[in-house]
């Protein structure tokens, strides 16, 4: 079954592009149904999923695939994957919705992020070190055509200087693989075996190592400060819904690597380097927030926003590495919140960067400087536009504070330090109460006379994320159930 | 064992020749618009010769004429690869090549040097090794002066004299290690070399490998490649940037898997192959014409293909990453070849722009052989490196891995370049001629076809490459 949602729109895209007779407008519509079709598989999964229990998967499915190396194609679902597996279904699914007036190259546009979202779902689901490199590698492949082919502004450049960078971050990535595999007891690329059974007991410099090599790799797809610079430029000239697969799929893939990869299989390495993670953790949280506060540029503050936004992932999986007496239950709040902001981060930015999109659709310019009093024109998109950014202030009742809250509290109990972060909190909201009073409010003038409002059809695009953010902030527990005891076998496994 | 059992063992073998001796013969009586006849011909000898192969491979690992030539797992894969990717070649070079003054020679002398390709990959005597070599050469000389321009005259003599000082290194070898050895059989050299002074034995080598290295055109007998591949024919081109490595790379893994431990070889080549990938990318990051740049970025392939070769008998993986890797090298680079033949007016990079308008299919052929070069899954270059990379790093090489994935980065950036002008708006691209080269566009899309389906069934093809090579 997991086969079937992620490749349904791997095989859509075969036939989009290899039909030239499609038109572009049956194109956009096939490419609505295909990521409607997933999505409403995906939800038919989460509502018959159960807990499969530490050590197990849901739906898992494996096949022999190079038996030389002990690879497998090898699927499955547990409460870390399943929230981000959904997640990535609905944004693909947004994105569809905000794309069906696209004119330029409408059929090679679907087809290519429906073969993105084949490489997105993959990455979720792979139980398999390769398998999962694999899917990780095409999605920067993907992405870097995305941005070359529809970006604007100096688009080719931008992609190449993302293209190389996540590439030489992807094969750091590959080197930690390969070193994980010769350290295994069974020789194998098999994510379950080496999580039960962690390689480089004994050898903490090798273990390093080879922690260095995959954490890198994460580090520069999530991306953490210093590792962040190919992120400002590739957002700002990619298409609006490929900044949102970017910003909402792309840069989990570096977090959840690290509660899936790093965590589990290299305990010994990251508990004796779980401070320095912490310390990347709060840098990224305070630079990430200081540096867009300095934008000009909206895309570009979204983009600073969510290297702060990352940073609080990466500083709630340090902590959880920080083993101290009888915290064990705050650290597993740490993970839980860790995932939290994975999905939260994902619907909340999603739909800013929609809502910036529409900005650049209608002018052709991101300045926050040129626009003032949006809201007498445009009343709808000033609305979403508050949400949004209140959202992703972390104001209670959005499924941010739930995410943030509950990295605090379970950080700052085992590792104090982690307080130091919560200026960034501050930071961010200043930024955000600014940006609206500059663009929102006051009189109209600038780019802002004559500003179109949203559309049905961007509404239909935006509204959801927004709405899940809220339902997430109000009534948490149907996520938090499936999180929960994942997290409590992540840190069962980081603390042997 | 008696002569015909020895005969019918080396079946394939057989088969190219008398299928470059056919050709040859046949393309003297036939007139000039019936040439065609003989690249029929050939390309069923080749057909013939991979399937006795494929046969082949399912009988026990030996060698023959008194442990001359070795016909194990390594003999069977370059047996396979070698005629496929021939045909491969003769197939982008329809258009190129059919009715030109000197068609059925060329295929002639294409199949003499897949022969000398076959017996360098089989040797298992110093001695068979040499005349492989010379096999393999001389009808290269020939088929990068075919085409008789001034820069082909140039790279002619260039190729010939690097071949000739590069092959009087490799015979010096040879009689070194003759000299310490008492002997030019593998299986022998195995037992006495261990023996002998370790300096003397590291002089041998360093020849051998001289030789080999002119022959896969991995730094330092690499400087006639760019020039060579830039200046003969597409179809050449491509044959001479794919079918001799198979045969070199596989005689430099049976040749340096039987050295004893008390020379350090593996350093030896652990630095060839790092000068190698490291100068081919360089030298390649600011190519315009995408022939010459594709001349650097095979010297950069020999460098990874080096990899599991420094590890050779010492990690298990070694020898079958070596043969996918080949596999896939080879028909990652044809492909490319491939497009390069069927858009003939595009010589530079800037004339790329807006190919993925006129021609989808070739962009895409271009971008999965592309990608496939740098190692992008799922593609058959892919497994190769990842093997490739586990082995070296197995093998107690793990710096180099780190140096191999550092000039992989690198490689990428001039693969796009050559990319990403594809993809370029063009306003209103006037009128793009037709392909009009419909056999060179087949070929592309099939061999882009084949990267994907190798990378996607590495795990078979793994499992048929898993046995040692033969004592």
């Amino acid at each position: 079954m997991l086969s079937v949602v992620v490749f349904l729109p791997l095989l859509a895209a075969i036939v989009l592009a290899a039909v030239p007779r499609i038109t572009g407008a049956a194109a956009r519509w096939i490419w609505l149904v295909v990521t409607l079709l997933d999505l409403a598989l995906v939800v038919g999964l989460w509502l018959v999923y159960r807990d499969p229990g530490a050590g197990n998967l849901a739906f898992e499915e494996q096949v022999p695939w190079i038996p030389n190396v002990g690879s497998s194609y090898h699927l499955g679902v547990d409460g870390l994957s399943l929230p981000l597996v959904a997640l990535t279904s609905l944004i693909f699914l947004v994105c569809a919705v905000f794309a069906l007036r696209d004119t330029d190259r409408p059929r090679s546009q679907a087809s290519l992020f429906l073969f993105l979202q084949t490489s997105s779902l993959g990455v979720f689901v792979a139980q398999d070190l390769i398998l999962f490199f694999v899917f990780f590698d095409l999605s920067i492949v993907g992405m870097y055509f995305v941005i070359a082919g529809w970006g604007h502004g100096n688009a080719a450049r931008s992609a190449l200087k993302f293209f190389l960078y996540t590439f030489l971050g992807s094969l750091a990535l590959l080197l930690g693989f390969i070193g994980l595999y010769l350290g295994s007891e069974a020789k194998t690329f098999n994510m379950v075996e080496l999580a039960s059974n962690p390689p480089f007991g004994g050898q903490p410099v090798v273990g390093g190592l080879v922690l260095a090599a995959v954490f890198i790799g994460l580090a520069i797809k999530t991306p953490t400060f210093p590792f962040h610079t190919w992120l400002p430029p590739a957002h700002t000239d990619a298409p609006a819904i490929g900044s949102v697969v970017l910003a909402s799929i792309l840069l989990k893939m570096g977090t959840y690597g690290f509660v899936r990869i790093a965590m589990p299989m290299l305990p010994d390495a990251w508990r004796d380097w779980a401070w320095f993670i912490v310390v990347i953790g709060v840098v990224s949280v305070l630079y990430g927030a200081l540096v867009a506060l300095a934008q000009t540029d909206f895309k570009r503050m979204i983009a600073y926003t969510s290297v702060n936004h990352m940073g609080y992932v990466i500083l709630a999986i340090g902590a959880a590495g920080v083993v101290s007496d009888n915290a064990a239950q705050a650290r597993e709040v740490a993970i839980t919140g860790a995932v939290v902001q994975m999905v939260s981060h994902g619907l909340i930015t999603g739909a800013l960067f929609l809502l910036a999109g529409v900005l650049y659709d209608r002018k052709g310019s991101y300045d926050i400087g040129s626009y003032g009093g949006l809201a007498a024109p445009a009343p709808r998109y000033a609305a979403f536009f508050v949400i949004a950014a209140f959202a992703s202030l972390g104001l209670p009742g959005f499924s941010g504070f739930i995410a943030e809250f509950q990295i605090f509290a379970g950080s700052i109990g085992p590792v104090p330090l982690t307080a130091l972060a919560l200026p960034g909190i501050l930071i961010t909201a200043a930024l955000f109460l600014r940006a609206l009073q500059r663009m929102l409010t006051g009189q109209t003038r600038g780019l802002s006379s004559g500003f179109r409002d949203l559309d049905r059809r961007e509404i239909l695009a935006i509204a959801p994320l927004l709405l899940l953010a809220v339902i997430i902030g109000i009534v948490p527990r149907f996520l938090l159930d499936v999180i929960e005891p994942a997290s409590a076998v992540v840190i069962d496994l980081v603390s042997r | 064992m008696n002569m015909q059992q020895n005969a019918l063992a080396l079946l394939p073998e057989i088969l190219v020749l008398a299928g470059a001796v056919t050709v040859l013969l046949a393309g003297s009586f036939l007139p000039r618009d019936r040439q065609w006849v003989t690249r029929a011909a050939a390309i069923i000898a080749l057909l013939l010769a991979a399937a006795a192969a494929i046969v082949g491979m399912a009988s026990p690992a030996m060698t023959i004429f008194e442990g001359g030539f070795a016909v194990d797992v390594a003999t069977g894969a370059a047996r396979i690869i070698i005629p496929l990717a021939t045909i491969l070649v003769l197939l982008l070079g329809v258009e190129e090549l059919g009715g030109s003054p000197r068609e059925s020679e060329t295929y002639s002398l294409m199949m003499l040097a897949a022969l000398g390709a076959l017996a360098m990959a089989g040797a298992n005597d110093l001695l068979v090794l040499a005349p492989g070599y010379l096999l393999a050469s001389i009808p290269l000389y020939a088929l990068v002066g075919m085409s008789r321009s001034p820069g082909a005259a140039e790279a002619a003599l260039k190729t010939y004299l690097i071949g000739a000082l590069m092959g009087i290194a490799m015979l010096l070898g040879v009689t070194i290690l003759f000299g310490i050895g008492g002997s030019t059989s593998y299986s022998e050299l195995r037992v006495t070399l261990g023996s002998a002074p370790p300096a003397a034995v590291l002089a041998g080598i360093v020849g051998v490998m001289a030789g080999l290295m002119f022959k896969a055109g991995g730094v330092p007998g690499h400087f006639w490649v760019p020039d060579a591949t830039q200046a003969s024919g597409t179809a050449v081109a491509a044959f001479l940037t794919s079918i001799p490595k198979l045969g070199a790379l596989i005689a430099a893994y049976r040749i340096l898997e039987l050295l004893p431990s008390t020379v350090n070889w593996p350093l030896l080549v652990a630095i060839l192959a790092t000068a190698s990938m490291t100068l081919g990318n360089l030298a390649a990051f600011w190519q315009s014409d995408v022939k010459r740049l594709l001349g650097w970025s095979t010297v950069s392939q020999v460098g990874y293909l080096l990899l599991p070769v420094a590890v050779a008998g010492r990690a298990d993986i070694a020898l079958p990453s070596l043969l996918l890797y080949l596999a896939g090298y080879a028909v990652s680079n044809i492909t490319a070849f491939a497009v390069i033949a069927a858009l003939p007016a595009r010589r530079s990079i800037e004339d790329y722009r807006g190919v993925a308008a006129a021609h989808p299919w070739l962009a895409g052929a271009l971008v999965v052989s592309l990608l496939a070069l740098v190692g992008t899954p799922p593609t058959a270059v892919f497994v190769g490196k990842l093997t490739t990379f586990t082995a070296a790093w197995d093998g107690g090489l793990a710096w180099l891995v780190v140096v191999a994935a550092i000039n992989t980065v690198a490689s990428l950036f001039y693969y796009l370049r050559w990319l990403a002008p594809m993809f370029a708006r063009v306003g209103a691209e006037v009128g793009a001629p037709a392909p009009g080269r419909p056999w060179a566009s087949r070929t592309a899309v099939m061999g882009a076809l084949v990267i994907l389906i190798i990378g996607i069934a590495a795990g078979p093809v793994l499992a048929a490459f898993g046995t040692p090579l033969v004592g």
